[in-house]
């Protein structure tokens, strides 16, 4: 018997699990990164957190009767996003909840790998931040970053909530509330992550590292992650706040390389994805200094991957050669 | 540089494993066959009649299919011997065509009528092009005499000679260009000379410096005057082009050498462009200086089943399987058979098929070869994009052909589609891309079909 298929007869290596592979690789140094700054717990959320989506992926896909995907690994990935946006003392049972929510609400409700318009681990986070804003805003109390930050000084919308949950604010709470008392860390403590902050996040340097790692094998380009930056950076600098504290601190970094530049949730096109990366900038911006929320970033990517296939249609590449279309007129 | 263009994300060729592992064998011609069959209709339109019957004897280059219309072109005996069939029979693209088939004699005897033909003016050359049965050899089949005679409103200025070679494994034309370079600057002199072109390019990939040489010296012998044919105002150039996959498909050929774009859906001719195959320009002064039409072909016989791969010439009609097996036979079982290139062939569904005009490769795969991954879920990653050389949108295409979209389809150019492969071959999920736009393609078809069809209606109420 002989084979017959349709042409091409020949593949080349790539496979979506080699992808996601590399992607994972990429997180490794922000990982390690998290374990010195953090002790032990940090890697140990990002582990428990990708097994809790790897399961939740398993699990759902037998519960709809559906071809098994778990073995592409987006789902890991997708955990360990999740994990990086917590902070360090958030309870497991918490964790567990983002992982089902992101893996079974958010993409497989919509059809699984390819089919979820809005970033897995962005919505997941979203939502438990609104669901647990308590205990998601008690950042890291460990000692060493006692001196830096003065406990007291809270983001808005805690202050009134509840203060005495919150043990240590992030420099963007700091940037929101400037009292004498306050101080932001320095530059060099931003860029390695000696602050307090959500566990994937901080180590700047950690996630560059990823980034390069990730141009370097072609998984990513340049596109989105520099116009997202670059447009972020701008817009704060032009309404005078600084902008190295911006790009240093918070989610942007790690949304930049691993958020930003998610394949299904954001264009194909280079004109897309500098348009997403300029749009989801400018709106981080915004969110970052006039709205109640400290954090901007994860607003700004799910209101852009809600625009992403209209972004696509608008810049959709010319065929070669393409001819003007003429509407056909009915009667 | 490669790595540059990564991170750039820019749109870039793809670049597959070249496997040109016979390129250091010159052609020789199998002999031996005790049957062949061959087909009626090897070109794009409309195919012959037979002009034998059963029981009749023929000789090599006898004439044994009649053209139906103005596209078709005849065929003709690759063997001598007798007429024992004539039949309908499904061909590998699944249409139905008439076969003869010829028993050998043995004696390989050449027909006698044949003689050089008299070429006194274009309608006399075209007519020696047409009866020499000539087909594009790249592959597409397409009749050489309607391609050389643009509509009369375009003006033609250019000849690009297509030796590109761009399909993994093929290495005919690259043979043909180190072993005939004389025949072929000859093809091509005299096509510019008769269809009143000034320019002569000639594009090859970098991965062939030998055959550009080899060329160049022979447009240097040409204009010296020993092939003893006009000269073109602008001369012979040979140009090389960046080892790439689909450097040799029509229109990307041009944009590359001449940086003109052909407008969707139009030809060659509409940016003053003729393209021909280095192959076919060959066979095309081989046939004008003696007179015997297109009965063999060059073909690369390679594979991980086959025993000894190299580059024959077999006589057209002749069956795949007496091929491999004249050729040293196989070293595995053959678990795929591809009719062309790795990249655009046809997948046999019998080892029994016949050789056909158009073929320049007959690629026998074992198990591990033709094994092909299974399909996942479109990550809307964007390779294909980049992949595509006609800037169309496969991902996008693939969803609209899957969801029986014509409207969508046609508004994503579906039909500027060359179905060269490079997005189904980068895809990251191996989703069958090109299957499902070729479908597409069809669909949108159909739709104009039935549209004219309602027309016609509406005209007769």
């Amino acid at each position: 018997m002989l084979h017959v298929s349709a042409s091409p007869h020949i593949r080349d290596n790539a496979t979506t699990q080699r992808i996601m592979l590399h992607v994972i690789i990429a997180l490794m140094p922000t990982i390690i990164a998290s374990g010195f700054i953090f002790g032990y717990r940090a890697p140990l959320l990002f582990v428990i957190s990708a097994a809790a989506c790897a399961g939740f992926e398993a699990l759902s896909r037998i519960a709809m009767k559906r071809e098994q995907t778990v073995g592409d690994l987006s789902s890991i990935v997708t955990g360990l996003l999740l994990a990086a946006s917590l902070p360090v003392e958030t309870p497991i049972w918490i964790v567990l909840i983002g992982a089902f929510m992101a893996v079974v609400f958010v993409k497989q409700m919509f059809g699984g790998l390819g089919s979820n318009f809005a970033n897995p681990a962005v919505t997941a986070r979203i939502i438990l931040s609104v669901s647990f804003a308590g205990p998601l805003s008690k950042f890291s109390a460990l000692p060493r970053f006692a001196a830096t930050v003065t406990p007291g000084i809270a983001f808005k919308q805690v202050a009134t909530s509840g203060a005495d949950l919150v043990s240590s604010a992030t420099p963007l709470g700091v940037l929101n509330n400037v009292t004498p008392e306050t101080q932001v860390p320095s530059t060099m403590d931003l860029f390695l992550g000696k602050h307090p902050g959500c566990i994937g996040e901080v180590c700047i340097l950690a996630l560059l590292i990823g980034g390069v790692y990730l141009l370097i094998t072609g998984i990513i380009d340049i596109w989105a992650p520099l116009a997202y930056i670059g447009s972020t950076v701008a817009f704060v600098a032009q309404l005078g706040q600084d902008p190295v504290v911006h790009l240093l601190s918070g989610a942007l970094v790690l949304a930049a390389f691993f958020m930003v530049t998610d394949y299904v949730t954001t264009p194909a096109t280079i004109v897309g994805k500098i348009t997403f990366g300029v749009g989801a900038g400018i709106l981080t911006g915004l969110l970052r200094i006039f709205s109640a929320m400290p954090e901007g970033v994860s607003y700004a990517i799910l209101l852009m991957n809600i625009l992403t296939p209209h972004i696509e249609r608008w810049t959709a590449p010319i065929t070669l050669g393409a001819r003007k279309k003429t509407r056909k007129h009915q009667s | 540089m490669k790595l540059k263009l990564r991170w750039l994300g820019l749109s870039q060729a793809i670049h597959p494993a070249g496997n040109k592992h016979t390129a250091n064998q010159s052609i020789v011609p199998l002999t031996g066959f005790k049957e062949v069959s061959i087909p009626l209709d090897m070109q794009v339109g409309p195919g012959c009649k037979p002009t034998v019957s059963k029981g009749d004897h023929v000789n090599i280059g006898d004439k044994i299919g009649e053209p139906l219309g103005p596209w078709s072109v005849p065929v003709h005996a690759s063997i001598s011997g007798k007429v024992t069939k004539i039949e309908k029979q499904i061909l590998s693209d699944g249409e139905k065509a008439e076969y003869v088939t010829i028993e050998s004699d043995g004696k390989n005897t050449v027909s006698e009528t044949l003689e050089p033909p008299v070429i006194t003016d274009k309608e006399s050359f075209l007519k020696a092009v047409r009866d020499a049965g000539l087909v594009g050899l790249g592959g597409a089949a397409f009749p050489t005499h309607v391609k050389l005679n643009p509509p009369p409103n375009k003006t033609v200025d250019t000849l690009i000679v297509n030796a590109a070679e761009c399909e993994p494994y093929i290495t005919t034309d690259h043979r043909i260009a180190l072993d005939y370079a004389d025949d072929v600057i000859y093809g091509a002199l005299i096509t510019a000379h008769w269809c009143g072109i000034d320019t002569v390019i000639i594009g090859t990939e970098d991965n062939k410096p030998d055959a550009a040489r080899s060329l160049e010296e022979a447009a240097k012998r040409a204009k010296k005057g020993e092939c003893n044919v006009y000269w073109p105002k602008n001369g012979i150039t040979v140009k090389m082009l960046p080892t790439s996959y689909p450097t040799g498909a029509e229109k990307v050929l041009i944009c590359l050498l001449m940086n003109r774009v052909v407008p969707e859906g139009g030809l060659p001719a509409d940016v003053g462009v003729i393209v021909q195959n280095i192959t076919t320009l060959c066979v095309l002064a081989q046939s004008l200086k003696t007179g015997m039409p297109l009965v063999k072909k060059a073909i690369t016989l390679d594979g991980g089943a086959v025993k000894e791969p190299g580059n024959y010439e077999v006589p057209i009609g002749a069956p795949i399987c007496d091929v491999i097996e004249c050729a040293g036979g196989t070293v595995s079982e053959p678990a795929k058979i591809i009719m062309g290139g790795p990249m655009m062939g046809v997948a046999v569904d019998d080892i029994a098929r016949p050789i056909l005009k158009n073929n320049n490769a007959i690629l026998i795969f074992d198990e591990k070869e033709a094994k092909l991954p299974k399909e996942s879920a479109c990550i809307s990653c964007g390779r294909c994009l980049r992949a595509c050389p006609m800037r169309l949108q496969p991902m996008k295409l693939d969803k609209a052909a899957r969801a029986i979209n014509p409207n969508e389809l046609e508004e994503l150019h579906v039909m500027n589609c060359i179905e060269c492969g490079s997005c189904t071959y980068v895809c990251p999920a191996k989703r069958y891309l090109v299957q499902n736009i070729r479908n597409g393609k069809a669909y949108v078809r159909a739709e104009a079909q039935a549209a004219k069809e309602n027309a016609k209606k509406g005209d007769s109420n």
